[in-house]
């Protein structure tokens, strides 16, 4: 068996060697100093299964975490999603948020870019910079990253069916500013699967859709190596309705489906692996959240090492963002939310996330304003420098409830998935409706159980007020639809019209005969395509898709 | 009484958040109603000729995404042009207090916030129904 004492010289000390201990003290308010590990020995009782199922941080199965020295090292990375109206609005409330000591950009785009429509198409009236920052094309792009340094700053980017065009367009706003790709590093959400399950933003049907994720796969570990090309999103999931153990199951399902492609494509699994990233939510339920984070990365590192065959530690380590229960916030009582916010983003950290967003109290009524995001990025900072959580590594773990629950969870997950991979794999199981059957018995059984007040939701179903506090909320300027519609009509009179049409001619190209569609968006993307013109190209060559009406 | 409410609940523009459309189609489902789920994406128009066609007492529009104001104004203006007005028009979704009471001067019957009981969306229609109809001398 395995000794603390090893891995305290050899896995712990070869961490601390790539990132030394923050300088902060790592002493309770009694100042007593915690080891960064606590294990069965120093409580003196056997856990036979110890090696197995929970084992050391930094080492398989990583139940633990995935890095050796996890936050006594490095903090997990703040990472507040932002986005709305025009890219100059969004650019400077990036560069406030990077000023207050956030750590990470993370850009929410509007519904037709998400939906790869431009912002003068017709289906955009109404929509054009409401939830999110509206891109259309280069010209947005240079604007929204205006004054940010590439290489210095990771973004992510919330953004799925369109991910491959958007991706480039950010990559050439690095190439025009001359970064270095090499040197470049953040996250695209591309995640289409959880599209189809969940959150409803598809273009194309699945298996084309598929494709383009897959194009990704094979072009970004070669050309933009520290970038993580997909963040397996089980976020969407749990919002659209789905308990944790159905977010846990069918987020790594989608996981092995995306892995199973790229192996059908002929990649070297160890080299698109480690970049492949995930994405859960944090809801209410404290302990269930914290042994979902623990089940995934051991459910990961088993699967991956044993069922598909990686080799590289690095392909078993399931790295991830979370986010709080948007879902979760109520519109009553709203400042009731900061408290929720704390307890959800608290059972992160103790579950070891990688990335938190945490949610601002008024999202039940609007997007967040200026103060209320702060708030919710000021929860992190006090449970990272003041709670004392972060002393020691998985300090829950050999709690007897959460190493029972860890297991039940990764017992009731696998039988999901084993139930999925039956059905013919994730892509199958869509088109037999099967997730959105589950989601509509799910959600409905749970808000039944509200009703019913067996499950009690403060200020709404119970202790509820007769005065309903106002809070201030942030209104969307409608002058961004004028703005858009003019920069549009200015990139189309000022690009170059054979570079565009030989641009967007070459993705055609590559679409209809199954070639990498990457070195193509970029093409296009310098050349100042829009968004809406490269969708078009893949809209009439892989057609589009419509989901039956079930409820 | 026996005639039965028909209801459409739809969901108009690019939004895909469809839970809440969905729990509420159920509920008023269980609660008697006949209900028509529009699925996801439907422009003003779709909507306003289905709800013609299908001869529904009440449309119930969801939209999480902001674009509220436009959408139900598109739907009244719709409904009014094709002498549809008698149409009841409600909703739900992501709705800040302020834009309310413009809805409500819209023609929108009511406005359901994050939170609604899903029996406050039944009885309501059991009362708002019902009136129209004797108003217009059917029942």
């Amino acid at each position: 068996m395995r000794k603390k004492h090893d891995w305290l010289r050899e896995t712990y000390q070869k961490s601390l060697e790539k990132m030394p201990e923050r300088p902060v003290a790592h002493r309770t308010l009694s100042d007593i100093a915690p080891e960064p590990l606590y294990t069965p020995e120093d409580i003196g009782v056997l856990d036979p299964e110890y090696e197995e199922k929970r084992g050391y941080p930094g080492e398989y199965p990583y139940t633990r975490g995935v890095y050796g020295s996890m936050y006594r090292s490095k903090l997990w990375t703040m990472r507040m999603f932002a986005g709305f109206g025009t890219a100059e609005q969004t650019n400077e409330r990036f560069k406030k948020l990077l000023k207050a000591g956030q750590t990470g950009l993370s850009v929410a785009f509007d519904l037709p870019t998400l939906m790869g429509y431009d912002s003068d198409h017709p289906l955009s009236k109404g929509e054009v910079g409401k939830c999110g920052v509206a891109v259309s094309s280069l010209a947005d792009m240079e604007i929204l990253f205006e004054g940010i340094n590439l290489e210095e700053v990771t973004t992510s980017m919330t953004i799925n069916s369109p991910a491959n065009a958007i991706w480039a367009m950010y990559l050439a706003v690095a190439k025009k500013k001359g970064y270095d790709w090499k040197k470049l590093g953040g996250t695209i959400q591309n995640d289409i699967l959880k599209e189809f399950i969940a959150q409803k933003e598809f273009i194309f049907p699945p298996e084309p859709s598929v494709k383009l994720v897959i194009d990704t796969f094979e072009w970004g570990p070669k050309n933009v190596p520290k970038w993580n090309f997909i963040s397996v999103s089980g976020y969407h999931i749990r919002e659209a309705g789905s308990t944790a153990v159905q977010e846990l199951a069918w987020t790594l399902a989608d996981g092995f489906e995306y892995v199973e492609a790229a192996l059908k494509r002929g990649l070297d699994i160890d080299e698109f692996a480690p970049r492949i990233s995930f994405f859960f939510d944090v809801h209410n339920d404290f302990f269930e959240e914290i042994a979902k984070f623990r089940a995934a990365r051991r459910i990961w590192a088993k699967e991956m090492r044993h069922r598909y065959g990686a080799k590289n530690p690095q392909s078993w380590m399931l790295r991830t963002h979370a986010q709080t229960a948007g879902v979760s916030l109520t519109a009553q009582q709203p400042l009731n939310n900061i408290a929720r916010v704390a307890i959800q983003a608290l059972a992160a950290v103790l579950g070891g996330t990688n990335s938190l967003h945490t949610d601002a109290y008024d999202e039940a009524l609007a997007l967040p304003t200026e103060e209320s995001a702060t708030i919710a990025l000021r929860t992190q900072q006090i449970i990272a420098y003041e709670s004392g959580v972060t002393h020691t590594i998985d300090p829950l773990a050999g709690s007897y409830y959460v190493e029972w629950l860890t297991d039940e969870m990764e017992r009731q997950a696998m039988a999901i998935i084993e139930e999925i991979r039956r059905m013919g794999g994730v892509v199958r199981a869509i088109e037999e409706g099967y997730f959105l059957r589950e989601l509509a018995e799910a959600s409905y059984r749970y808000q039944q159980e509200v009703e019913r007040k067996e499950r009690i939701i403060v200020g709404v179903n119970a202790f509820t007020d007769e005065i309903p506090l106002k809070v201030p909320i942030q209104l969307v300027d409608p002058e961004v639809e004028r703005v858009q519609a003019e920069r549009l009509a200015r990139v189309r009179r000022e690009r170059d019209p054979k570079r565009v049409e030989e641009a967007l001619a070459g993705l055609r190209r590559a679409a209809v005969e199954g070639q990498n569609t990457m070195p193509h968006f970029v093409e296009c993307a310098l050349a100042y395509c829009t968004l809406g013109e490269m969708m078009d190209v893949l809209r009439e060559v892989y057609g589009t898709y419509q989901e039956p009406a079930y409820v | 009484m026996d005639r039965r409410i028909r209801v459409l609940i739809a969901k108009p523009g690019l939004d895909g958040h469809d839970r809440g459309a969905k729990v509420v189609a159920r509920a008023l489902r269980d609660a008697g109603m006949e209900v028509i789920y529009t699925g996801l994406r439907q422009t003003p128009e779709m909507i306003v000729s289905a709800a013609i066609q299908e001869d529904v007492d009440a449309i119930g529009l969801s939209i999480l995404s902001g674009a509220h104001m436009h959408y139900f104004r598109e739907v009244k203006r719709l409904l009014d042009e094709q002498g549809a007005s008698d149409i009841l028009l409600f909703g739900g979704g992501i709705i800040p207090d302020e834009d309310v009471p413009r809805l409500k001067e819209l023609g929108v019957a009511a406005v359901f916030g994050p939170g609604t009981s899903t029996q406050d969306i039944v009885d309501f229609l059991r009362q708002a129904v019902p009136e129209r109809w004797r108003a217009q001398g059917l029942a």
